[in-house]
């Protein structure tokens, strides 16, 4: 696709005769506010709802918590048996440790991939293209009869050395299509002043690499921050839990009598991810385009 | 790293420049001294992009392509991990479609979830791309908002709140309650649980829409210059326009979100408290796969299940690219 032509907006939308008038405009931000409120309405009524009091979840549909009650966050973070914090602090553990396996593992391979050449390079690469497509359930069985067979059930062993080992293969595709776009002239004046493939990689590839490595490090965290299937299946004494683990196990003791400490406990588990949405939305929205389109 | 400490100094220069470099310091030493640094240097050139890829390559061979040959074999045998594999040919193929309803149930809902969510979620994506395309002021913000969804629809927090929302207490009935409208638990009933689902899928419309945003900004804006000279309307540049030029994108965002759907797990299992129920309306087939392999503990016949899974989304996959020349339009 050609971008280079580029006309003013606004004289493509005049002569294209769609000049926008004011009451258009109004009537299509008010549309997409409207559609926007809808879609976040049931967020922002849970979180109004774990500040509400016991009964008043089933009968309020304003989010406005009357009267306003902590309670429910204590109850919530004492859990049931073990507490809430712990769930953090394994959450925590894991994603931060998967963050930092899929940023080496990732970058190294794709490194190799979008700027080396050697034998067997266009074999892996579609080896590596197929890893992308490849459902997650194929391995489930086998991989647990491997870790298992290492002792490394109930750790959380099989949850984060994979990452060291580059399966994601999402983030190793999205640093190829970034390195792509990074000039080869860069690399080739590395190599004429005497630097070999690491300080290449090092101090050339790695700092251009930000971006990508940002977006790679959020959606790493934010999908192990959620992944519930193979925690669920690792994972097996309570005290090891990640927080969805928690929030499950806490549903299916409680059953639907505890929304309120349910919700509180809910909302603490998305905090997190709020943060980060916030903090990297640019890289989130970048790291989708830079994948989802040709580079 | 050997590349560094090499004596011949300039490890990193192509065979052609070393062999001259060579040459031109012969004097200096003992040729063949130099040569064989010249071939360790040669195979450190050789080597180094495989120290790079080294983790990829125990990844791919050890906890990837070798656990795939595995899960092949042990879809051939009867296994429960206390007692080694048990070959028994195909019978865990033919009892699956034979002798077990509730796979077919498992097949049928993910069939209808796929089929109606991912439309319905594309189309929307694609219709919000369209209104937030045109230079609109907050754009930033509204792509935030819907993509946010996006982010949080697989966790575990947004399935208890869709548990609370449709149950027969729920905020939907609430909200129902104001219109007369006597409401139902949405989740409890057969009928319409999957429906909670796929409106969990469509609501996480977000991502596919950030990237027909991209898709949109590409699309030469002379094109539609050219159209309204022709006199064509808007319906008539979205339908010539925007939608071949946008279809390579439309088949990207279809074939993604399809393996995505296939796979949909946590929202069944949470909603349905790990049963797939009521009347198994929302057994997903991997939700189905994991009660028979890791709360049965029939790892062979869970295999085989896993199996055809992989087969299936590979010929829809393969399927989508084959149609793909009908109606994709790529423009070179």
């Amino acid at each position: 696709m050609t971008t280079d032509v580029k006309f003013d907006q606004r004289t493509v939308a005049m002569t294209v005769g769609m000049k926008r008038s004011p009451a258009r405009t109004t009537f299509k931000h008010a549309l997409l506010i409207a559609v926007g409120l809808v879609m976040l309405y049931p967020l922002i009524w849970m979180l109004g709802a774990s500040f509400k009091e016991g009964e008043d979840i089933f009968s309020e549909v304003s989010p406005i918590p009357n009267p306003f009650t902590l309670e429910n966050y204590a109850r919530g973070w004492e859990g049931a048996g073990v507490g809430f914090g712990t769930f953090i602090l394994n959450s925590t553990v894991v994603a931060l440790l998967s963050v930092i396996g899929n940023l080496v593992a990732c970058t190294l391979a794709a490194y190799a991939f979008a700027r080396m050449q050697f034998k067997g390079k266009t074999i892996f690469f579609a080896c590596m293209m197929g890893m992308l497509m490849l459902p997650h359930h194929v391995l489930l069985i086998p991989q647990y009869v491997l870790f298992a067979n290492f002792g490394w059930v109930n750790t959380i062993l099989p949850l984060v050395v994979p990452k060291f080992l580059a399966v994601d293969a999402f983030f190793v595709f999205l640093m190829v299509q970034f390195l792509r776009g990074i000039p080869t002239e860069l690399d080739q004046a590395a190599k004429i002043d005497g630097a070999g493939p690491w300080k290449t990689f090092f101090y050339v590839i790695l700092p251009l690499l930000k971006p990508a490595l940002a977006t790679s490090a959020i959606f790493t965290f934010i999908w192990t921050w959620n992944d519930f299937l193979t925690p669920m299946i690792y994972l097996q004494d309570p005290r090891n839990y990640t927080v969805p683990l928690g929030l499950n196990a806490f549903l299916d003791v409680s059953g639907d009598s505890a929304w309120g400490a349910m919700f509180a406990m809910a909302v603490v588990s998305l905090g997190p991810l709020f943060g980060f949405f916030l903090v990297g939305q640019k890289y989130l929205v970048q790291g989708i385009a830079t994948t989802g389109l040709k580079g | 790293m050997t590349t560094l400490t090499d004596p011949t100094g300039a490890p990193e220069a192509s065979s052609e420049e070393r062999m001259g470099d060579a040459r031109a310091r012969g004097p200096q030493g003992p040729r063949a001294r130099k040569s064989t640094s010249l071939r360790r240097a040669i195979l450190a050139e050789k080597i180094a992009p495989y120290t790079f890829l080294l983790p990829w390559l125990i990844g791919f061979f050890v906890i990837t392509l070798g656990p795939m040959l595995y899960s092949l074999y042990l879809s051939f045998t009867d296994f429960s991990m206390l007692a080694p594999p048990e070959w028994v040919g195909f019978d865990n193929y033919i009892k699956l479609f034979t002798n077990d309803p509730k796979y077919l149930d498992a097949v049928r809902v993910t069939v209808v979830y796929v089929l109606v969510s991912v439309p319905l979620q594309l189309a929307f994506a694609l219709l919000v791309a369209m209104a937030l395309n045109r230079g609109l002021r907050g754009l930033s913000l509204y792509r935030s908002i819907y993509y946010l969804p996006s982010l949080i629809g697989a966790s575990v927090a947004v399935a208890v709140l869709w548990r609370q929302m449709f149950g027969s207490n729920g905020l939907i009935n609430q909200i129902l309650a104001w219109f007369g409208i006597e409401g139902m638990s949405w989740i409890g009933n057969p009928e319409t649980a999957l429906g909670t689902l796929v409106i969990l899928n469509v609501w996480t419309f977000g991502a596919p829409m950030v990237i027909f945003l991209a898709a949109l900004r590409q699309v030469p804006q002379y094109l539609y210059e050219a159209a309204a000279v022709d006199g064509i309307g808007r319906w008539g540049s979205f339908r010539h326009i925007t939608l071949p030029m946008l279809s390579p994108i439309v088949l990207f965002n279809l074939v993604l979100q399809m393996i995505g759907a296939f796979q949909a797990f946590t929202p069944a299992f949470v909603v349905s408290g790990g049963t797939g129920g009521p009347v198994n309306s929302t057994l997903f087939y991997t939700l189905y796969l994991y009660q028979r392999g890791f709360t049965g503990f029939q790892m062979g016949y869970a295999s085989a299940m896993a199996w055809i899974l992989f087969l299936v989304i590979a010929l829809v996959t393969a399927v989508n690219f084959w149609f793909s020349r009908y109606w994709v339009h790529y423009d070179d």
